[in-house]
């Protein structure tokens, strides 16, 4: 793979000259261990955006890495998917014929797939079977998925292959199990110079408002989502009206539908049916365009990520980096990204969320303290360099045991 | 006022970074969260009574230690939450002894409310147990005397600070801050030693706290013949 993205260079005005170096002198201590990153994807889906924009990045500090894509037909990827759902909880049926489709593909991978570097890193469970071909060298588990409460079945399957790592990776404490090797606990992030979550000007904003007919003269509540009732987009709106007779405001509601969601349309008509009285109500159905996401995060008063269950929410972080006070739910990731009552406010009613919005909406200098301590928290600790410097100390610790290591 | 002396050994700042590593351990009552913290690592103690130090360095004041925080917003046990905030980090030079002072301020609210064991958190926010494994490495910095010291803690970042202040002094066991040790040892000031080791760490933001100690420095300073 030759991904393209920012060089670390770009990075200096944003973390400071400081975090840069500390990144160098890091990755020079792994004393020129190449690192293969493997995956299911090189496009689409969050894994594959990250190490796009990471891997150049790596080049830049020092490390050889080179990424790698594994290869499976429909019948496999159709029962990975069924991984991911069992993963996240959710019934699905599995059985020998499923598990026979993931091994005889694994094996073709195995026989096929070159994994002699000194630290080969694998994302998510697609590749995980991999690990049979460990050969002297380090090897990385990163699962990228909630498995709080997974389907025992294939947890414990996907376990036999765990326990052959040197370390697991998870994205939230409550994602980790006990387990006989180290675990450790790196957030995903987001990226400052995306064009998700780049500084943007004016007019680019006014653009966009007037191409949705959203006009700029009430404060604007947000919630950027796809359209899933895990996201509880209907849950957002009865909130919305409960603040509406004290503030007057508008609410947007914007995002698209996954391809592999059949529910994703018949959610958004209810949303429609719904909102269809309200001409403050504004739902959008967005196509790809991380601009239009910027903006409409960027011209918010309030954003709001009302989530019933999350992975771990990376939209909470990009609301917060463009200093925007957030109101969120109290799942997956989310308590990580917003401290209650010190970087936004959490909540897991909708009246909760509605008498959240309204102390927002009515106390603005809480709101922009809120919305300032939420910044400098995503800086510290939700930037991609921050992910990048999480990653280099991870691979130095397969070879360094301990809980305090030094480094000359 | 002496005048300024030059160190037999320079101060080298270092700085360190540090990883979370999950245990796997999580809590969702109280009495299941003592027996875990009892016998927990003590990169557990660390993790969880100076993560906020770590990540909210611009907050001020910083929320409390994440015991005091789970006990409050997730048990919803707030007495107990204001006395585990309330217990005084500064005072303690192990973790261990931490540990047992965190332990028997939840024994005691146990024994006086015994209601407090039968909160539980709600699903999904139960205590996860995590380590803090800290990287520690030198910075390219070293001062021979006060004036060369005030210059390079100006420009050092916050996790150099954070190392010499909090790290070295109760997970390295240093039996003071590492700023004050130099101070009175290499540079006989016993007095500007003393002002820096009485200030209390954990009540300043990493930013204020770099302030203050430069303040004193500069002070001394300017007292110099």
């Amino acid at each position: 793979m030759t991904p393209t993205g920012p060089r670390i260079e770009e990075y200096v005005p944003i973390v400071g000259r400081s975090t840069v170096d500390e990144l160098r002198f890091i990755a020079g201590r792994l004393g020129g261990r190449g690192v293969q990153f493997i995956n299911s994807t090189a496009v689409g889906g969050g894994v594959a955006e990250i190490l796009n924009r990471m891997m150049p990045l790596l080049s830049d500090v020092g490390v050889d890495a080179r990424w790698n894509v594994i290869k499976g037909g429909n019948q496999f990827f159709n029962v990975t998917k069924k991984f991911h759902n069992a993963l996240h909880g959710k019934r699905e049926d599995i059985g020998q014929a499923d598990l026979d489709i993931f091994m005889e593909t694994s094996a073709r991978n195995i026989e096929t797939m070159e994994t002699g570097r000194e630290i080969v890193f694998v994302h998510d469970p697609q590749p995980i079977a991999l690990v049979k071909k460990k050969s002297g060298n380090r090897w990385l588990w990163r699962c990228h998925i909630d498995v709080s409460e997974p389907d025992p079945r294939v947890w414990s399957f996907l376990l036999g292959f765990v326990v052959s790592y040197d370390a697991a990776i998870f994205s939230a404490p409550s994602f980790s199990h006990p387990l006989p090797i180290r675990q450790f606990l790196i957030s995903p992030s987001i990226d400052p110079l995306s064009d998700k979550n780049r500084e943007l000007p004016p007019e680019t904003i006014d653009a966009v408002l007037a191409k949705y007919g959203i006009p700029a003269d009430k404060p604007i509540v947000t919630q950027i989502s796809r359209f899933d009732r895990l996201k509880d987009p209907l849950g957002v709106i009865e909130a919305y009206r409960l603040v509406k007779p004290y503030v007057d405001c508008r609410l947007v509601l914007a995002g698209g539908t996954a391809a592999d969601d059949p529910e994703g349309m018949a959610v958004y008509n209810e949303v429609l049916e719904r909102a269809s009285r309200d001409p403050d109500i504004h739902v959008l159905l967005l196509q790809q365009n991380d601009i239009e996401v910027n903006v409409l995060q960027r011209a918010s008063s309030v954003v709001v990520q009302k989530s019933l269950r999350e992975g771990f929410g990376l939209t909470v972080a990009e609301a917060l980096w463009k200093g925007k006070p957030v109101v969120a739910s109290r799942v997956g990731g989310i308590p990580l990204q917003v401290v209650h009552r010190h970087s936004g406010l959490l909540s897991r009613s909708i009246e909760g969320t509605a008498y959240a919005i309204k102390q927002m909406l009515n106390n603005p200098a809480f709101a922009a303290r809120m919305g300032e301590n939420g910044r400098e928290h995503v800086k510290n600790n939700f930037l991609i360099t921050r992910h990048l410097r999480d990653y280099l100390l991870t691979f130095l610790s397969l070879f360094m045991p301990g809980d305090v290591v030094r480094l000359q | 006022m002496t005048p300024l002396a030059r160190a037999a050994q320079p101060f080298r700042f270092y700085t360190r970074l540090h990883l979370a590593e999950l245990t796997g351990l999580s809590a969702p009552t109280l009495p299941r969260f003592l027996e875990i913290l009892k016998t927990a690592p003590d990169a557990c103690v660390y993790h969880h009574t100076h993560r906020f130090l770590q990540q909210h360095q611009h907050l001020s004041p910083e929320p409390p230690n994440d015991f005091a925080f789970w006990v409050a917003e997730s048990l919803g046990d707030e007495e107990l939450g204001e006395r585990l905030a309330s217990v005084d980090t500064v005072r303690f030079s192990t973790l261990g002894a931490l540990r047992d002072s965190l332990a028997r301020v939840i024994e005691g609210h146990l024994s006086r409310s015994p209601s407090a064991a039968a909160r539980r958190a709600a699903a999904g926010e139960e205590f996860h147990f995590i380590k803090d494994v800290s990287f520690i490495f030198p910075t390219p910095f070293e001062a021979w005397d006060l004036r060369e010291f005030a210059g390079i803690l100006k420009v050092v970042t916050i996790h150099s600070i954070y190392f010499h202040v909090f790290e070295a002094r109760l997970r390295l066991a240093h039996k003071e801050n590492d700023f004050s040790n130099w101070m009175e040892n290499s540079l006989a000031e016993s007095d500007l030693a003393r002002r820096i080791a009485s200030l209390d760490p954990y009540t300043h933001t990493l930013e204020a706290l770099r302030d203050r100690i430069a303040a004193l420095v500069a002070r001394r300073i300017s007292s110099a013949p």
